[in-house]
């Protein structure tokens, strides 16, 4: 493999972003995209994805630090860095008047691509939008105006592509359409960042998972990291009588202890087949003189982790 | 340069004239022969002649001035501004094309609009009237940089506009009574003294003047002042356009 394939495809540099008025929308976010990976940027409303994702278009200007698009910095060199981005927009917003056929094609004008039917006849089949080329946009229902959309950021040829939360508000039919048609992309080399809501959306499609907070990037992982994460279970044992440490012989376990000494954890993988050390820890702990009252298992989901580290804003 | 997307630009813009022609095309050329049949013919017929050409050919520079005027701020000012309003613009700001050549793909659009209506109305004028070109070159020359240069003033009206109502106003409350009082239906030498100073101060005179010696051989102010004004109002749009375009100013947050 060159160089050229392993360096980021997306490489965002100690991204800040103050609006007028003062609202620090990103506070130096710095994160490497991989050429061809499918990355779900997550966070609640107002946490900067849209922000983040219009610097990178050349939407908005950024405060300072840097992003750069296959080696192209996005203000500098903005020609060559936006000639590669493709972006479907959060917002619904399309020609009105205009045909699918021709608002698709003044698209690919615009990013400086002769004329070319063939592709755009299939970028429009793709998305079953074909028997609507000469249809005008307005004429559409809704989720035929998304798909106008998607089809208007496919028919450059992007290299990247920016999906501004395409789940919302969306049907499952579009949905379905849309995952089929960012598979086939990832398959051609393409490489996509979306942003969403939709958490077992972001498992199912993102390779990689990045989350965002008030600005800030708290956590980036491989989805199979977090889904091994996930995997993993938490048992939950209550005290009869708190305890001031843990017994002897069991600290090296993986367990902890809580602060008023009632609560026991102890998290353990359920993947790897064998029986959760319950029994033997029971008998630990009797051994040591402890009764337990009460005892629970949970599963850890990403909605959890996500909740955590959103809460606790770290 | 991006020509693909100045290319993309014009032809989306000329496809959205010649798709509402009878609004964009055929609305201008009625109102200005409406104006034929009652000022050239009616009222005309009973007027002396003025600058020793018919009173129907003596108006005829000026309402065609008078179009493409209004139809150059207007055409250029809607175009960038139904963008902005619609939020389709966020395309074109994430496109890899430079301001000048946004610019040049509307401003040209709607100057080879305001030309094209201009050299309409010169033609269904000469139904109407007996009229003759004496500098024809000059004239098609002014005309194009008459239509280049109020597209150019209709579309920073256009970024600048934040409403639909501010993007009327300036059309409908400052250019509509400096045309109509810009000498389009008469010689300022008809006017009394006091009445003569005061149009002097009105830019549009000016335009006026120039494009009607291109007729008639005869203006009411110096051929060089008003080719200076023009020039100067040119200057002026392209500095703030230039200035606009480094700035990004109303566009990019
Ligand atoms: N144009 C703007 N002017 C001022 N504040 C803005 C603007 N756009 C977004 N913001 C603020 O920046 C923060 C991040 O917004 P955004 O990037 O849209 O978040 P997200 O897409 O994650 O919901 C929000 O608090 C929002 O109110
Ligand atoms: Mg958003």
């Amino acid at each position: 493999m060159s160089n050229m394939t392993q360096a980021p495809v997306l490489s965002i540099r100690q991204l800040c972003k103050a609006y007028p008025g003062g609202h620090q929308a990103l506070k130096s976010v710095s994160l490497d995209i991989r050429r061809g990976e499918i990355f779900a940027l997550l966070g609640p409303n107002g946490a900067g994805k849209t922000t983040l994702i219009g610097i990178a278009c050349g939407l908005v200007n950024p405060t300072s630090g840097s992003v750069h698009v296959d080696g192209h910095d996005v203000v500098v060199n903005f020609r060559a860095a936006r000639a590669a981005i493709g972006l479907v927009p959060q917002e619904l917003t399309t020609e009105a008047f205009e045909t699918v056929w021709a608002a698709v094609s003044f698209s690919r004008g615009l990013f400086g691509c002769t004329p070319d039917a063939v592709h755009i006849e299939q970028v429009l089949r793709s998305l079953s939008l074909w028997d609507k080329r000469n249809s005008r946009i307005a004429t559409l229902s809704g989720g035929m105006k998304r798909r106008v959309l998607i089809a208007k950021a496919l028919s450059h040829n992007p290299r990247v592509l920016f999906l501004d939360e395409p789940s919302a508000g969306v049907d499952v039919e579009l949905r379905r359409d849309m995952w089929a048609v960012v598979r086939s992309l990832r398959d051609q080399g393409v490489t996509i960042i979306l942003t969403t809501h939709y958490i077992e959306e972001a498992e199912q499609m993102a390779d990689r998972i990045g989350i965002l907070n008030k600005g800030q990037l708290v956590l980036v992982e491989d989805t199979a990291t977090l889904i091994h994460r996930l995997g993993r279970r938490e048992l939950t044992l209550t005290l009869q009588q708190p305890l001031t440490a843990l017994p002897p012989g069991m600290d090296a376990t993986d367990l902890s202890l809580s602060e008023d000494g009632l609560t026991l954890r102890c998290s353990f993988e359920q993947a790897s087949g064998q029986m959760p050390p319950i029994t033997q820890l029971l008998r630990q702990l009797e051994q040591a003189g402890c009764s337990v009252r009460d005892l629970h298992t949970q599963q850890s989901s990403l909605e959890e982790i996500f909740v955590q580290l959103v809460s606790t804003g770290k | 340069m991006n020509t693909q997307a100045i290319k993309a630009i014009y032809r989306f813009e000329m496809a959205r004239t010649f798709r509402t022609l009878v609004q964009s095309i055929l609305a201008p050329v009625l109102t200005t022969s409406l104006y034929f049949i009652v000022f050239g013919a009616a009222i005309g017929s009973s007027m002396q002649q003025i600058h020793g050409v018919s009173y129907g050919a003596f108006i005829v520079p000026g309402l065609i001035m008078l179009s493409v005027l209004t139809e150059s701020i207007g055409n250029a000012s809607f175009a960038i501004h139904m963008p902005k309003w619609s939020g389709t613009i966020f395309e074109l700001l994430s496109a890899p094309v430079s301001t000048p050549e946004i610019v040049l793909g509307y401003v040209g659009a709607a100057t080879s609009k305001s030309v094209l209506i201009g050299l309409i109305i010169l033609a269904t004028s000469m139904v109407f009237v007996p009229l003759q070109v004496l500098h024809p070159l000059p004239m098609v020359l002014m005309l194009i940089v008459t239509a280049f240069t109020f597209s150019l003033f209709g579309f920073m009206l256009g970024i600048w506009a934040g409403s639909w109502e501010k993007l009327t106003i300036v059309p409908t409350l400052v250019i509509t009574p400096l045309t109509f009082l810009g000498g389009s239906f008469y010689s300022l030498d008809l006017l009394p003294p006091l009445w003569r100073m005061v149009t002097l101060f009105n830019p549009v005179v000016y335009l006026i003047s120039a494009f009607r010696w291109c007729f008639t051989g005869q203006a009411d102010v110096s051929l060089a002042l008003s080719f200076g004004f023009i020039a100067g109002f040119l200057a002026l749009c392209l500095a703030l356009t230039s200035w606009m375009i480094r700035s990004g100013w109303r566009l990019r947050s």
